[in-house]
């Protein structure tokens, strides 16, 4: 008893850490968004009530939903039936051809991005095999398009391994069960793997639609500065030093990505989380 | 009594190790068989090729005189209780068991209606609404029988139902199961390596070793008239011995003949000797030829385990009388209980010996 | 019929499975070939050269960039794996309702949006830390991955068994002798799993160090962004981007061959 109760407080480093940069931090953005500047710091709800009235962040936050969810379903239409198809494949190159697809998780973003700019820009790749060919070259660069099919390529590991950890767990004799009572391939499919593997599918659409819904990076590179997203117009601000406004628009982001959390906290996979 | 379900020179290998090899079966409606064995002795693969999960690489299923061995299992009418049961975890006890009915479009009071009597039959009444994960490894084991009793299949498949019980549990629900069976009137083919719940709970028991029968039989007649030393060994203990047949109803074994009650081994012929260890009896040792010491004593609570060494063999003994270790004894055994088998010679048999 | 049937499906799957790999590493395709490919101009194909591999290692604002990131990142993911398995250590001993709070603390910044994160480090520093310098992008790393590093940790302090350093202390070891000698070599591959982890997430970090850094101070992610913005893809990031890509692939492999020998070991 004696042992373990001195133990406990070799957490405590880490305790007073997360208290004062994870904590303190985020209760300073609600100082910033709460209050009307530096020098005056009377309560205010003007920040917040501005930054959901302004036209300019309503649009941003309209792009920033709909490329979010685009690209998060196109993510979850991709990924799901390959789950299911590598956890048909045999168990020794099951493990190989996994690892092939989390590992650009691994490779720098910012690199990633600028390679599929490469392709998709005005006089990148795509269009160059496209004229040679002698089609008419395709202007995706700096569109929305651009955007999520960024967001795609660099989200899809995410989507894809907690989804295939909870499908490879799934006992197969339950399956099995399934059929024997009836059940053909399509009911197996809707009644029983489907839900089973909900826990992953819901942790999945977090792990992609939270980061998709708050990137400024991305819409940068490939929307090429002229799309703006909620994260962009927060970090202008930011650069701008108008840090309480930008700090209410970075609490609405906030809330929207505690809605998401609230939605799905209990359902979600816990052990999806892990990534390798 | 007509077949039910008949398995045809069914083989099959996984990874090029045969698991079944020329294997036929057939099974008579309302019988409770069992697949007995050790294993990777090929019995569960015999189950699952009748339940559909496994294709044979030769040989035909005929279920109620049909071939289905191309049949998908849903198309199947049987049901499987699978070993460790495969509920599913998402779904409550009711929906657990309404789950085939649900899939063949069963009207809603007809499901309501079979729910309630296949959880009184299990003795789960009030139970429905729980989540299977609540529950205890008995209670599941009833869930799954319900489960798959509603569709009311022509034949249950049970994979090794009982193993994941503790003794006791797994000793009643023998009983139940049997009880089951007689209620609902339908065909058990039931999956164990427990030689003592296939006795208990069996019209018919199939013994299975490395992918052949070894004897097909009654409980009774399995123990009693082991055909060759693998069955002999695997049900029940027992004292295997060399013996040579004189002649007809004369024995000779550990040096000293015997009167027994077999014929038809011919003159002279080298046999196997089954005696089981409670047929054999102790008694002064001026009161036997056969003469040995007793070297080893354990109490076993409804009986004595002794082993006693005669002429060079150590036989295994079962007695409600005690005797101390050095104690000199005589062996005596009743003639109809001197089992004789012809030693082993054809291929089948010979794999059987080749066990241990 | 059924054996072709099944024989078209598994072609269909393994069909998919290729063709979204190839989708996959299209990007990382793109850049090793360009990283070969004399045109620095275009992407036209006019010839095999390495000219772009030495334009890296003349760039000395890249290779500057290179060490800064490094040292960040083994610095950073150091700090947090000690801190990291420390906390673990102790999160065991706690009841159950404190380690469910601790828990659910460590998961925000995992969960939380990056941007989110980052400018509340940003105006956390400079209200409260007089501005930005090396030191708070370090601190802004260090929680970044702690909770990754407590992920990998976690799960083997609690497989650990205690008995076995029970039975240390009863051999006459003291708590920090058992822990060394007992304890630590059975959770080393978690500890060494979590500071891989970590340093990577350092590596590959953008969003919070763009917010935290101090003027001039570059990364090579915030180096490729700024340089990427204004004047678009540099002869050298292909170069750069091709030896990363070898790099990571040594670090997973190492990695999951370490795991895959400790796993059959269990076995």
């Amino acid at each position: 008893m004696k042992i373990k109760l001195s133990k406990k407080w070799l957490a405590s480093p880490y305790v007073i850490w997360m208290i004062g940069f994870i904590i303190l931090p985020l209760i300073t953005i609600f100082i910033y968004g709460f209050t009307v500047s530096k020098t005056d710091s009377s309560f205010t709800l003007d920040n917040i009530i501005n930054a959901a009235k302004d036209e300019v962040n309503l649009k941003a936050m309209g792009l920033s939903l709909l490329i979010s969810l685009i690209s998060t379903v196109i993510c979850f239409l991709l990924a799901y039936p390959l789950a299911m198809c590598l956890n048909n494949l045999k168990m020794k190159r099951k493990t190989f051809v996994v690892f092939l697809f989390i590992l650009p998780m691994w490779l720098n973003f910012t690199l990633q991005m600028t390679a599929i700019n490469a392709i998709l820009e005005q006089e990148g790749i795509l269009n160059l095999i496209l004229t040679k060919l002698g089609m008419d070259p395709l202007h995706i660069a700096n569109t929305p398009y651009a955007i999520v099919i960024g967001m795609i390529l660099d989200y899809f590991p995410f989507m894809l391994l907690p989804i295939y950890n909870v499908i490879s767990r799934i006992d197969h004799r339950l399956i099995e069960a399934s059929r024997d009572l009836g059940a053909n391939n399509f009911k197996t499919f809707f009644k029983i793997i489907f839900p089973l593997s909900l826990p992953g599918v819901i942790s999945g659409v977090t792990m992609v639609f939270v980061p998709a819904i708050s990137d400024f990076a991305i819409a940068e590179i490939l929307g090429g500065g002229r799309l703006l997203l909620v994260g962009n117009i927060i970090e202008q601000d930011f650069k701008l030093g108008k840090y309480n406004t930008g700090s209410g628009l970075a609490l609405i982001l906030m809330a929207f990505v505690l809605i998401t959390m609230a939605l799905t906290s209990g359902k979600s996979d816990k052990e999806g989380g892990s990534m390798l | 009594m007509e077949k039910l379900l008949e398995l045809c020179n069914i083989s099959k290998s996984f990874n090029k190790e045969l698991v079944l090899d020329e294997f036929n079966l057939y099974v008579k409606r309302n019988e409770f068989v069992t697949l007995l064995g050790p294993s990777g002795c090929g019995k569960t693969t015999a189950l699952r090729i009748i339940g559909g999960f496994e294709k044979p690489d030769r040989g035909s299923v005929f279920f109620e005189g049909k071939d289905i061995t191309d049949l998908a299992p849903h198309k199947r009418n049987l049901n499987t209780v699978f070993q460790k049961y495969a509920l599913f975890p998402h779904m409550n006890v009711e929906e657990n068991i309404a789950f085939g009915l649900k899939i063949k479009n069963k009207s809603k009071q007809y499901i309501e209606d079979k729910i309630k009597y296949a959880l009184k039959l299990v003795n789960l009444d009030g139970y429905g609404k729980r989540s299977v994960d609540a529950m205890s490894g008995g209670q599941q084991q009833r869930v799954a029988i319900a489960r798959a009793i509603v569709n009311e299949p022509q034949m249950l498949l049970l994979d090794e139902p009982l193993a994941a019980l503790d003794l006791k549990l797994g000793q009643d629900m023998q009983y139940e199961l049997i009880r089951l069976k007689n209620e609902l009137g339908i065909t058990f083919l039931y999956v164990t390596h427990d030689q003592e719940e296939a006795l208990t709970i069996s019209d018919t028991i199939v013994v299975m070793n490395q992918g052949y029968i070894q004897q097909i039989g009654t409980p009774e007649s399995i123990y009693n008239e082991p055909e060759n030393a693998f069955v002999a060994d695997f049900i029940g203990d027992s004292n295997i011995i060399d013996g040579t047949m004189i002649e007809d109803k004369l024995v000779k074994f550990l040096g000293v003949k015997f009167e027994c009650v077999d014929v038809g081994f011919g003159s002279n012929k080298p046999v196997d000797v089954v005696l089981r260890p409670e047929d054999v009896i102790l008694v002064d040792p001026q009161d036997s030829e056969l003469k040995g010491v007793v070297t080893s004593l354990i109490f076993k609570g409804v009986h004595y385990e002794m082993d006693v060494m005669a002429n060079g063999y150590e036989l295994l003994v079962h007695s409600t009388k005690m005797l101390p270790v050095g104690t000199q004894v005589g062996v005596c055994v009743d003639p109809e209980n001197i089992q004789i088998m012809n030693k082993p010679a054809s291929e089948d048999e010979e794999v059987a010996s080749l066990e241990d | 019929m059924k054996r072709i049937l099944k024989k078209i499906g598994s072609f269909i799957q393994k069909f998919y499975i290729v063709f979204l790999l190839i989708l996959l590493y299209l990007p990382t395709a793109v850049l090793m070939m360009m990283s070969f490919n004399k045109n620095t101009e275009s992407f036209e194909w006019t010839g095999f050269s390495i000219e772009k591999y030495k334009m890296l290692f003349e760039n000395e604002d890249i290779l500057e960039a290179v060490g800064v990131t490094i040292g960040i990142g083994l610095l950073s993911a150091l700090i947090s794996t000690v801190l990291g398995t420390l906390a673990c250590i102790g999160i065991i001993a706690m009841g159950r309702k404190l380690q469910k709070l601790i828990k659910t603390a460590t998961n925000i910044p995992m969960l939380n949006a990056d941007i989110v994160t980052a400018i509340a480090f940003m105006l956390f520093f400079v209200r409260f830390f007089g501005g930005l310098g090396t030191h708070t992008v370090l601190i802004a790393h260090i929680t970044l991955t702690l909770p990754y590093v407590i992920l990998n940790v976690l799960p083997k302090i609690t497989q650990f068994d205690y008995k076995i350093y029970e039975a240390a202390l009863d051999l006459g070891a003291t708590s920090f002798q058992a822990f060394r000698k007992v304890m630590l070599p059975d959770i080393m591959p978690g500890v060494i799993t979590g500071f891989i982890f970590a340093a990577t997430l350092s590596f590959n970090d953008f969003t919070l160090t763009y917010f935290t850094k101090p003027a001039g101070f570059e990364t090579i992610s915030t180096k490729i962004y700024s340089a990427v913005r204004t004047k678009g893809i540099r002869p050298e990031h292909y170069a750069l981007a091709s030896i990363l890509f070898v790099v990571v692939l040594l670090i997973l492999f190492a990695v999951n061959y370490k795991g895959n020998k400790n796993e059959r070991k269990k076995a």
